[in-house]
């Protein structure tokens, strides 16, 4: 299928021709190198010694990050805070998302409204989010959030961030409005792409808007679907920045991703050889997620293709 | 007008309020925190926690701008942001482009190996990397420079992989008839590859800025100089430093929100269609 030039072209030419692929792509591959394929491998070799950060002592001592990791408490403790995250965002973050692309695509004007308000959040720096966010819920009893709940005669009282039991809620809570907007626009792609004649076809034949979803609309959405919800779960796994800034890993840890745990053990405890074991033992479960949605997608382009 | 269609109007018109209706409480629910923060950003300081809690009050003034602004720290950071997010995506857009169209439409011992390494860094998260990366870099005596900040934001394979797909839709038959005029492969590439390619370039650059302007983790890491944070690095640390003036501290946060809000307003449509593009083929 790649034939760079046609098979009556001179020899010369060809050779020519073929001589600036490498000059085109040098670049990148440097970069790459430099950058991601270079430190991936060395960080297996740093898992595998016990530097400290400023890489002077280094020496080999095989296994024994990973099986230090695998009996430190703190890295299931933190695993299971992450996991536990992406079960409780992942939902939301899909459902939601799916009912702001269903509301933005019937609605018949302002549709530049909708977009701001649902998408906008997705543009601000974490930084920005978390700042907003603390206000809204602070301070504990009396802050705006609270009083929004009094109002419908709830007495909350709760402590948003400091009670383990509301924290990892409130971080979901800021994480759904921060990122819903992202798979609210891949569901608003999807559904500008479903021809309108299936519905005109369908409402012809007597169905109702609420037959034509169950239908026509969501079992076509299947396979946006599939992807938005592996796209979802790795975002969600890589938590970090929310839960840094606005509690700090608390209270008691409850709220400590993975992440912030290699940070830990790797930039403020000064071990980046058993922070980058850690990250490895995470790698794994992101690349075991990745290669789902490898075969998702793989799939959905064969169905494509047929 | 007949009785039925009539009908089918009305119901359809009922439906359209409620569905209004809906949608106006979802999006006002989403503009809560906004609003919430430019009411408190309008009051002085001693007023933001008096109960019970006020939208407006006739002492409103825009003192809490000027603080923040005095201060100079928001200008500054804004200033860096825009170096380091412009740099990136200008870097990566020249650098993965070139790449994309070298292994889409040339031939070069070992291209089919390189691609696939190419693709099977799509998998790697950064954030996993970035041990290993932050030593590398250190190595390399870019710590706490735009360049160490910059350079590794650019290796984005995922991009050369939106390109790419791009370029192979590109009909050869336009390269071929270039080719016998004379043209060379640079010029091929420049003067027609490129040109055709604008709406998927624009959606991989505008989704590189918007990641580069939101990253925190790694500019984070790699700068402890204060004159070299980024907008995301400045506020996760201005919490401990405004203490509890929240007025100054929305006026702040709205302040860095603004810039990207804007270009969104202008760019709206590139935007929604990047996020289609590159968020399916991408990540």
């Amino acid at each position: 299928m790649t034939t760079t030039a046609p098979p009556s072209a001179p020899r010369g030419i060809r050779r020519h021709w073929s001589e600036h692929g490498l000059a085109f792509t040098l670049p990148f591959l440097l970069v790459y190198a430099a950058f991601l394929v270079f430190p991936l491998l060395w960080g297996v070799r740093m898992s595998l010694g016990n530097d400290d950060i400023a890489g002077t002592q280094s020496e080999f001592v095989g296994l024994d990050n990973y099986v230090e990791a695998v009996r430190d408490p703190d890295v299931w403790s933190s695993l299971w805070n992450t996991v536990w995250f992406t079960v409780l965002s992942t939902v939301p973050l899909v459902v939601v998302g799916l009912v702001l692309a269903l509301l933005a695509h019937h609605l018949r004007f302002v549709n530049w409204l909708w977009r701001l308000s649902w998408f906008a959040p997705f543009l601000l720096p974490s930084g920005v989010v978390c700042l907003l966010w603390l206000w809204v819920i602070y301070p504990s009893d009396f802050g705006f959030a609270d009083q929004l709940l009094n109002a419908f005669g709830l007495q909350p009282g709760i402590g948003w961030l400091t009670d383990a039991r509301y924290a990892m809620l409130s971080i979901v809570l800021t994480t759904v409005w921060w990122t819903v907007g992202f798979n609210f626009l891949l569901y608003l792609a999807a559904l500008q792409a479903i021809p309108q004649h299936l519905y005109e076809a369908a409402e012809l034949d007597g169905a109702g808007p609420w037959q034509r979803l169950r239908t026509i609309t969501l079992p076509l959405l299947n396979r946006t679907t599939g992807v938005v919800l592996v796209l979802q779960l790795l975002a969600s796994l890589k938590i970090f920045d929310q839960v840094y800034i606005m509690t700090g890993g608390g209270p008691d840890e409850s709220t400590r991703p993975i992440l912030q745990y290699v940070f830990q053990a790797g930039f403020t405890g000064y071990r980046i050889g058993y922070a980058s074991a850690i990250s490895y033992i995470f790698f794994a479960l992101i690349v075991l997620v990745s290669l789902i949605h490898l075969r998702l997608t793989r799939r959905s382009r064969e169905e494509n293709a047929a | 007008m007949s009785e039925r269609t009539f009908a089918v109007k009305v119901r359809r018109n009922a439906g359209q309020i409620v569905l209004t209706t809906l949608g106006a409480l979802l999006a006002a629910l989403w503009l809560v925190p906004f609003g919430w923060a430019l009411s408190t950003s309008l009051k002085p300081e001693g007023d933001t926690q008096l109960l019970p809690l006020k939208w407006i009050q006739s002492n409103m003034n825009l003192d809490a701008y000027r603080s923040v602004l005095d201060t100079g720290d928001i200008p500054k950071w804004l200033v860096n942001s825009v170096i380091v997010s412009t740099g990136v995506t200008a870097l990566t857009l020249a650098v993965s482009a070139l790449a994309a169209y070298g292994f889409a439409r040339t031939h070069f011992r070992f291209r089919k190996a390189l691609f696939g390494l190419t693709l099977a860094g799509i998998m790697v998260p950064g954030t996993v990397i970035t041990a290993p990366l932050f030593a590398n870099v250190r190595t390399m005596g870019l710590v706490d420079t735009y360049w160490g900040v910059i350079l590794p934001q650019v290796s984005a394979p995922a991009m050369v992989f939106i390109l790419y797909k791009f370029f192979q839709g590109v009909p050869r038959e336009l390269e071929e008839a270039a080719r016998i005029d004379g043209a060379g492969r640079w010029r091929i590439f420049l003067g027609i590859v490129l040109p055709l390619s604008r709406p998927v370039l624009a959606a991989v650059g505008i989704f590189t800025f918007i990641g580069s302007w939101n990253n925190f983790m790694w500019p984070y890491l790699v700068t402890t100089d204060p004159d070299l944070a980024t907008l995301p690095v400045g506020l996760a640390t201005v919490q401990s430093s405004f203490g509890i003036r929240w007025a100054q501290l929305m006026a702040g946060a709205l302040l860095a929100a603004l810039p990207l809000l804007i270009v969104f307003v202008f760019f709206q449509r590139q935007i929604v269609r990047g996020v289609a593009h590159t968020g399916i083929a991408g990540q």
